[in-house]
C-alpha cells in the first residue's frame, strides 16, 4: 500500500516555514528596531534579548530550505534560481548580522560599524525575504522542469511592496518581543514603535488583500466565487478582531499580548496566502503532488521527522525557558 | 569577454565552501575539546580545566557563529546555482541534508546558547550536557554531510528513471563505499587541525610565561592526542586511497599523474603534467613504489588516464599538486610529533624555545592540509557532480547568465573578505589578551563580556 505523504509534508513544511517567519521574524525585527535605540546601554540590552536564541531561530531557515528540497524538490529547483538575487542579498545580510552578535562585543574599536552591520543586515535580509514572498505569490516563468526567466524577473512593484510590508511586519514582531523582554523607558519606546509598525502592517494587509485578487484571476476566483466567499468570510473578520486586540494591547499595560497579537496577524496572513495558492507550490505550474519527491524519499524522511521534530521543539523550548524573564545588561559584572 | 555561468558557478561554490570548511575543520575538534575539558572539570572539580574551557569557549563562540552564517549559505547554493543537480539528485540526497538539520543543527544551536550564556542559569551537570550535545551535534552534522558528499563520489543504492536518481536502498545510500573512509579521514583531520591550533596557542603562552600551568596542560595533553591521531590518520588516508583506486580510478590516475595503466608502477614524487600531450615533464620518481603504495602489491596495476576518453577525465595538475601538498604537510606534522616525543624523553618539552616557536608557526598546518585534501577529492571527481553519472556541466541552473553569477561571486568574495579577516583578528586578540587576564575582567557565563544574558529575577543576586 502506498500512503500519500504529501498532505503531511505540506503541514510539516508549512509549520517549519511559519516557525521560521515567527522566530527569525522577531529576531530580525529586533535588529531593525536596534537602529532606533537611544544609547549604548539600550543597544546592549536589545541585542542581549536575542543573543542566546538567534542561532536556533535561523536554523529553521535551513530546515525550511532543505525541507522544500526534500519534500518538493521540483519546486526547490524552479523557485530558488528564480529568486537568485533576493536569496544572495538575504544570505549576505544574514552573514553580517550574524557575526555582529559576537564581533560587536569583541571589537570595541569598530562597535559603530558592527551596530550598522546588525541593524542594516537585519533590515536588508527582511526586505529580501519580502521580495521572495511577493515573487512567489506572483509566480515564475517555467518551461519543462526549470525556471526560464531572467534573474531580475522577481523585482516587480508587487514584490517591492511585499518587501516593505515585511519590514513593518517583522518590526511589529520585534517590538512585541522587546515589550515582553524589557521594562521602563525601553519598553515604552518599543510600544510606540510597535504602534507605528502596526498601522503600516494593517495598511499592508489591506493593500495585499485587494492587490492579489486584482492581479491574479485564480486568486480572485478562490476568494470571491460562491460558496467559497461564505466559508472564507471568517478569515478577514478574525483578522480584524486580532487587529483590534493588538491595537488595544499596544496601548494598555499588557506585556505579552502585543507579541501574541502580532503572531496572530502573521498567522492569518499566512493562512490567507495558503488559501490563495493551494494546491499550487509553483503557482500556475505545479501542484504540491506534482512537485513532490518520490514516496520512498518522503517515507524515509517522515520516520525520523515524526520522532525528531517533537524532540527539537522540546529542547528549543527548554533553551527559551532557561533565558526566560526580563533581559538585563549588567549581569556580566558581579 | 564571454562570461561562462558554469565556470563562475564552480568558482563561487569553491569559494563559499572553501571558506566554510575552515570553520567546521576547527569547531568540530574544538567542541569535543571543550566537552572533554568540561567533563574533567565536572568529574574532578579541578578549577584549572574550567579556566582552560572558559578561554576556548570564547574562541569557539566566534568561530562557531561564523560557521553558522557561512553554512546557511551552502544549501541555497544547490538551488541558486545548481538547480538541475538539485532536481536530479533530490530524491536520494535531500533526506541526508534534512536529517543533518533535524539531528544536528537544532541540537547545536539550542545547546550552544546554554553553553555560552547559561553557565550560571542551569545546574553544573546541565552545562556539561550542553557542551556534550554541541560536540555531538558537530559530529552528527559531519556524518550526514559527508555521507551526501561521499554518495556523489561513489553513488550506490539508487535507480535512474527519466534522468533522475531515485532511492532503492537507504542503507546502501548512506553507507556508500567511500563514506566510512571519508568520514574517518575527515573527523581525524578536523581533530588534528584543532590540535595544532591548541598547541600553537599553548606554545605562545609558554613562551610569554603567561597562564603557565594551564598552557602546559593544554600543550602536553594535545601533543599526546596528536601523537595518537597523526599515525592513525596516515593509516586511514592509505585505506581511503585503496578505496579511491577501486571506485574512482580516474581520480586516482589524476592524483598520480599516470597516463598509461601499468603494473610495477613507479611513484611520481614530482612532475609537471601536460594534459594536451598526455605526458609528464620534469619527472622525479621512485621505481615500483607506486604499485606498492597504491595497490599494496609490487605487481599491482595502477590505472592510467588514457583508459578513458578525454572528456571523462578530471583536470590532472590540480589534484596532482593538491595531493602532494596534503601529504607534504602531513609529513611536517608527523615530524613535529616525533620531535615532541624526543623532547619529552629528555624532559625539555616546555623549555625548548625553538620547538615552541615551531609549534606556534604550525597553527595553520591543519587548515591548509584540509583544504588541499578537499581540493584533491572534489577536483578529482570532475567532470562529474555524481561520479560517472551526472556531469557538472549538466548540473548548473539553466536560467543563469554569466553576469548574474559574476555579480553574486563578487558579493560573496567581498563579504567574506571582510568577515573572515575580522574574525581571525578578534580570535587572535582573545589569545593575545590571555585567559587569566580575561577571566579577571569578565568573571561570567562562558566568557561573554558585558554578556548577552537574560536572567530570571530569582537569579539576580544569586552569584554575588
Amino acid at each position: 500500500m502506498i500512503i500519500d505523504f504529501v498532505p503531511l509534508w505540506t503541514l510539516i513544511l508549512g509549520a517549519a516555514v511559519f516557525f521560521y517567519v515567527l522566530l527569525d521574524g522577531f529576531d530580525l525585527g529586533v535588529g531593525i528596531l536596534y537602529a532606533f535605540a537611544p544609547d549604548r546601554a539600550a543597544r546592549n540590552l536589545i541585542m542581549n534579548s536575542i543573543a542566546p536564541v538567534w542561532d536556533g531561530n535561523e536554523t529553521w531557515l535551513v530546515l525550511g530550505s532543505v525541507g522544500l528540497l526534500a519534500a518538493f524538490p521540483l519546486a526547490f529547483a524552479i523557485i530558488i534560481p528564480a529568486i537568485y538575487f533576493p536569496i544572495l542579498v538575504m544570505l549576505l545580510a544574514l552573514v553580517f548580522r550574524g557575526v555582529a552578535f559576537e564581533f560587536h562585543f569583541r571589537d570595541a574599536a569598530h562597535v559603530t560599524f558592527w551596530d550598522h552591520a546588525f541593524s542594516i543586515g537585519s533590515l536588508v535580509a527582511t526586505f529580501a525575504q519580502g521580495i521572495v514572498l511577493g515573487a512567489f505569490i506572483q509566480g515564475f516563468a517555467v518551461e519543462g522542469r526549470a525556471f526560464v526567466g531572467s534573474s531580475f524577473d522577481c523585482f516587480t512593484p508587487f514584490s517591492i511592496f511585499t518587501g516593505f510590508a515585511l519590514i513593518f511586519g517583522y518590526g511589529l514582531l520585534g517590538a512585541g518581543w522587546l515589550i515582553l523582554k524589557t521594562e521602563g523607558e525601553l519598553q515604552i519606546t518599543s510600544r510606540r514603535q510597535g504602534r507605528w509598525c502596526f498601522i503600516a502592517v494593517l495598511i499592508a494587509i489591506a493593500v495585499a488583500s485587494l492587490w492579489t485578487p486584482f492581479m491574479d484571476a485564480d486568486i480572485s476566483q478562490r476568494w470571491f466565487s460562491w460558496p467559497n466567499i461564505a466559508y472564507l468570510t471568517p478569515i478577514p473578520i478574525i483578522t480584524l478582531a486580532i487587529a483590534v486586540f493588538e491595537w488595544r494591547s499596544l496601548n494598555n499595560r499588557s506585556e505579552i499580548a502585543p507579541f501574541i497579537g502580532a503572531i496572530g496577524l502573521f498567522l492569518m496572513s499566512y493562512l490567507g496566502i495558503a488559501i490563495s495558492l493551494f494546491p499550487m507550490i509553483v503557482p500556475h505550474h505545479f501542484t504540491l503532488w506534482q512537485a513532490a519527491s518520490s514516496p520512498d524519499t518522503q517515507a524515509f524522511l517522515i520516520v525520523g521527522t515524526m520522532f525528531l521534530l517533537p524532540v527539537i521543539l522540546m529542547y528549543s523550548a527548554w533553551s527559551y525557558w532557561v533565558f526566560r524573564g526580563k533581559v538585563r545588561a549588567d549581569i556580566g559584572y558581579h | 569577454m564571454h562570461l561562462d555561468p558554469l565556470i563562475l558557478s564552480r568558482l563561487q561554490f569553491a569559494w563559499v565552501i572553501a571558506l566554510h570548511i575552515l570553520l567546521p575543520a576547527f569547531t568540530v575538534g574544538l567542541a569535543s575539546f571543550i566537552a572533554v575539558l568540561e567533563g574533567i572539570h565536572f568529574f574532578t572539580g579541578r578549577e584549572i580545566y574550567f579556566r582552560i574551557s572558559v578561554f576556548w569557549t570564547k574562541i569557539f563562540a566566534i568561530s562557531f557563529g561564523m560557521g553558522v552564517v557561512s553554512g546557511i549559505v551552502m544549501p541555497f547554493q544547490f538551488g541558486t546555482n545548481w538547480s538541475r543537480y538539485a532536481d536530479a539528485t533530490a530524491n536520494v540526497l535531500s533526506p541526508l541534508f534534512a536529517y543533518e538539520g533535524l539531528t544536528a543543527f537544532f541540537l547545536e544551536a539550542s545547546f550552544l546558547g546554554v553553553l555560552l550564556f547559561g553557565r550560571h542559569l542551569v545546574p553544573r551537570w546541565a552545562h556539561f550536557v550542553a557542551a556534550l550535545m554541541v560536540a555531538l551535534g558537530t559530529l552528527i552534522s559531519t556524518f550526514w554531510i559527508l555521507s551526501a558528499n561521499s554518495w556523489m563520489q561513489t553513488p550506490a543504492g539508487f535507480k535512474i528513471l527519466d534522468g533522475r536518481f531515485f532511492p532503492a536502498d537507504w542503507l546502501a545510500i548512506i553507507f556508500n563505499p567511500s563514506f566510512p573512509y571519508r568520514f574517518g579521514h575527515n573527523v581525524i583531520g578536523f581533530y588534528i587541525t584543532t590540535g595544532f591550533v591548541v598547541i600553537a596557542v599553548a606554545a605562545y603562552f609558554i613562551r610569554r610565561k603567561m597562564f603557565a600551568e594551564e598552557s602546559r596542560i593544554m600543550f602536553s595533553m594535545t601533543l599526546w592526542l596528536l601523537t595518537l591521531l597523526i599515525p592513525l590518520q596516515i593509516v586511514l588516508g592509505d585505506l581511503h586511497g585503496l578505496n579511491t583506486l577501486k571506485y574512482q580510478p580516474t581520480k586516482l590516475a589524476a592524483i598520480e599523474a599516470h597516463w598509461t595503466p601499468e603494473k610495477r608502477a613507479p611513484l611520481i614524487l614530482f612532475a609537471i603534467p601536460d594534459e594536451k600531450n598526455e605526458v609528464n615533464h620534469a619527472v622525479i620518481e621512485v621505481p615500483l613504489l607506486g604499485s606498492l603504495i597504491l595497490a599494496h602489491d609490487l605487481n599491482g596495476e595502477v590505472p592510467g588516464l588514457k583508459q578513458w576518453p578525454a572528456d571523462q577525465r578530471p583536470p590532472v595538475a590540480i589534484p596532482f599538486f593538491a595531493f602532494r601538498i596534503m601529504v607534504g604537510l602531513g609529513v611536517m606534522m608527523l615530524g613535529i610529533i616525533i620531535l615532541s616525543l624526543w623532547l619529552r624523553l629528555r624532559h625539555r618539552l616546555f623549555d625548548t624555545s625553538w620547538f615552541l616557536r615551531l609549534c606556534q608557526y604550525a597553527a595553520p598546518l591543519g587548515f591548509l592540509t584540509v583544504l588541499a585534501g578537499w581540493v584533491t577529492t572534489e577536483v578529482g571527481r570532475q567532470p562529474w557532480t555524481v561520479y560517472g553519472l551526472l556531469r557538472t556541466a549538466h548540473s548548473v541552473s539553466p536560467s543563469l547568465t554569466g553576469s548574474d553569477v559574476l555579480l553574486s561571486l563578487a558579493g560573496y568574495m567581498l563579504v567574506y573578505l571582510i568577515i573572515f579577516p575580522f574574525g581571525i583578528m578578534l580570535m587572535a586578540r582573545i589569545v593575545r589578551n590571555g585567559p587569566s587576564e580575561a577571566a579577571k575582567k569578565e568573571p561570567i557565563e562562558g566568557g561573554q563580556p558585558s554578556s548577552p544574558v537574560v536572567t530570571p529575577p530569582e537569579y539576580t543576586h544569586h552569584d554575588n
